[in-house]
């Protein structure tokens, strides 16, 4: 298993045929990725990278039977590409653009509840890597060579922390069951908390590691459903403890601005609930190693 | 994006939310000129400036004649106020705004904020006006009122008026409440804000409610919609440097030590810092070049990191995913052969393309301290500053 996405998962690519759908798709396919095709609307009956478009999610989703999409459409419209991917019944969908209003998420999650709970949409991102599951599909930006397959769930804020974090499970020869970029911005479409609980029920799952970072509540929930609901070991490492208050750090949700915001007293609440805490960004292996 | 008093008032304005008749002054002349226009006896200087607790900053003077609004306005202007939200640096008085003074009855306290928690609009409001929330929080938390508005419908009437009410508000005012809250809330809601503040909120002794203060800052991803909003960005408010950055695709927010970090990607930044910080080290800055970086983009991250004095060292870290270590390094080589680098230089290459990144970096001929992994990118650079030192 993993969660998310297999081999097998039929992904459509929102914004496929623009600069950013072309290149990652090519990249998704050559992971071995099972794309069905594109939307690009007003260029239906074509073809892209030898695959069908669509000028709407519902058309590809009906001729292709689509389960997974990713956006890659521009900030200010965005949000309605995610929209459609609720209304065209899409059960996952990760939207990599950065930049998005959010006011316009907070529209996306509104609709997203409008459908039943074993009807709705998990969203990951917006402003995220996407998702892989090592050895099996890329639904993402991800570099797919830096990660091996194996018994770890990563779910994090930042991209490139999160290779990071795979890298120096590689070297050591730690694989990992499948990374989860959840984004940087402030309203995101899925949370830690959405996550550990698909990783708790995944049987090749044995150690889940959350990279979070300044800002906002969700490692601090994230902490309290580890400590009450979960069997699996979780470890966190959490950015920015040199970062000042009220300043935002590259992701727009990256910035203290209440209690329980900063990264020390985020890992003070992680260490509080039982949960392992990563104390230097270089010890991702090291620790999750001794778990293991 | 923030701006002025002055700005967030006439924008509220605009959606009925009551404010008395200011007037902005670049030079003291016009400042006892507004004062005059205006009309009364008593006035307040406002100076504008990007921050909040002006007034013990000595920022908001009151003055009984013109005389006084002229001295008060050449006392500010071209003055940097340092207020306890805006660094040791201060911020720049260039603008003065000049009120009425209204004699009021009571203070009270109205916000609204997009709440990542709820991820909705949540409107907060208090019977207890005048200080900062955080104060308001520890000492009379009862007193604070939260609503949550359903975005598919929006603030309703009936919840301004449960506020209003919550707070004390006689029967004369719910009405003019209610009308104040739903034309802030559309204001927010319209143009993207991501907070409102008015505080104090007065009623004045003639039993109206006027906005005495305002406060605005709005969502920088959402400006592409809102004209009227970045027109009114005053870049005298902002850090040059992060300004600079901004306008070159790089993300920078200036730091108080003494390395100088170029790194790709917003977390990696961070854990970069902290990774500094273990070592026994301290950023001088928090840079982001972002993905797709090209040689060209690397060589103005290092400009802008080497135009702070305090640099003694400069870490590049790269974890490419989208990035390219091949355009970085040769970035590195441009910046490095074509600046004047005085400082050591750590680089750390991992992911795309690395092999081909390294290979330019040694053939390269530059002075470089190359590292492998995270940890020793941290401990080089903190290494390096020392040796300096010493």
């Amino acid at each position: 298993m993993s969660i998310i996405v297999s081999e097998e998962t039929p992904v459509i690519v929102q914004g496929f045929t623009g600069r950013m759908g072309t290149f990652h798709a090519e990249e998704m396919i050559a992971y071995g990725t099972n794309v069905v095709g594109g939307i690009a609307p007003g260029k239906s009956g074509s073809d892209h990278l030898g695959l069908p478009v669509f000028d709407t999610v519902r058309d590809a989703v009906s001729d292709t039977g689509a389960e997974a999409s990713i956006v890659f459409v521009p900030p200010p419209f965005a949000a309605d590409a995610i929209m459609e991917a609720v209304d065209s019944g899409i059960s996952h969908c990760v939207c990599i653009t950065d930049g998005i209003p959010a006011q316009d998420m907070m529209k996306v999650k509104r609709y997203m509840r409008t459908k039943r709970v074993e009807k709705r949409m998990t969203l990951m991102g917006p402003n995220c890597a996407g998702v892989i599951s090592p050895g099996k599909a890329l639904l993402g930006i991800m570099p797919g060579h830096i990660y091996a397959q194996g018994p770890v769930g990563i779910i994090g804020r930042s991209g490139t922390l999160g290779y990071e974090a795979a890298s120096q499970l590689k070297a050591i020869g730690i694989g990992v069951s499948t990374s989860v970029g959840i984004g940087g911005d402030p309203i995101n479409g899925s949370s830690f908390t959405d996550h550990l609980k698909a990783f708790e029920q995944d049987p090749e799952t044995s150690l889940v590691c959350i990279i979070g970072e300044i800002g906002g509540p969700q490692e601090a929930h994230a902490a309290a459903f580890a400590r009450d609901h979960m069997h699996k070991k979780v470890v966190a490492y959490i950015a920015g403890l040199s970062a000042p208050k009220g300043r935002t750090m590259g992701h727009a949700g990256a910035i203290v601005t209440g209690a329980g915001e900063s990264a020390a007293e985020k890992i003070e609440i992680m260490r509080d609930h039982g949960v392992t805490v990563v104390e230097r960004p270089s010890d991702f292996g090291a620790v999750i190693a001794k778990l293991l | 994006m923030d701006i002025h008093e002055y700005q967030a008032k006439a924008l509220l304005s605009d959606f009925g939310v009551p404010i008395a008749t200011g007037g902005l002054a670049y030079s003291p002349e016009q400042a006892a000129y507004r004062a005059k226009e205006i009309g009364g006896e008593k006035w307040v200087v406002k100076a504008q400036i990007h921050s909040g607790a002006r007034g013990k900053a000595g920022g908001i003077r009151m003055c009984d004649d013109e005389n006084a609004v002229w001295e008060a306005a050449d006392d500010m202007l071209g003055r940097r106020l340092v207020t306890n939200q805006t660094g040791p640096g201060g911020k720049g008085v260039y603008r003065l705004y000049i009120e009425p003074v209204v004699p009021f009855e009571r203070e009270l306290y109205l916000s609204m904020v997009l709440d990542r928690q709820t991820e909705r609009i949540v409107l907060v409001m208090s019977g207890s006006g005048g200080m900062e929330i955080e104060e308001l929080v520890e000492t009379d938390p009862g007193a604070i009122h939260r609503i949550r508005i359903e975005p598919a419908v929006g603030l309703q009437g009936f919840q301004a008026r449960e506020a209003a009410f919550a707070c004390g508000l006689g029967a004369g005012l719910i009405a003019q409440a209610e009308t104040l809250l739903l034309g802030a809330y559309r204001a927010f809601r319209t143009m993207d804000a991501t907070l409102l503040e008015i505080n104090p909120l007065v009623v004045t002794e003639e039993g109206r409610l006027l906005a005495l203060d305002a406060k605005m800052s709005f969502d920088d991803n959402a400006l592409f919609r809102h004209q009227n909003v970045s027109e009114l960005r005053d870049k005298s408010q902002e850090d040059p440097r992060e300004m600079n950055a901004a306008d070159r695709g790089l993300n920078y927010v200036g730091l108080e030590g003494n390395i100088g970090c170029i790194i790709n990607g917003a977390g990696l930044a961070m854990a970069t810092m902290d990774m500094i910080k273990h070592a026994g080290g301290d950023p001088a800055n928090f840079l982001d070049i972002g993905g797709g970086a090209s040689p060209e983009r690397v060589a103005k991250a290092f400009k802008l990191v080497l135009s702070d004095d305090r640099v003694e060292a400069i870490l590049v870290n790269i974890f490419a995913g989208i990035n390219r270590c091949d355009w970085v390094a040769q970035g590195v080589v441009k910046a490095m052969n074509e600046l004047d680098v005085k400082v050591p230089v750590v680089v750390r290459l991992s992911g795309t393309n690395v092999e081909e990144g390294r290979r330019i970096l040694d053939e390269s001929n530059v002075d470089l301290i190359t590292a492998e992994t995270l940890a020793e990118a941290g401990e080089k650079s903190v290494a390096a500053v020392s040796w300096e030192a010493n």
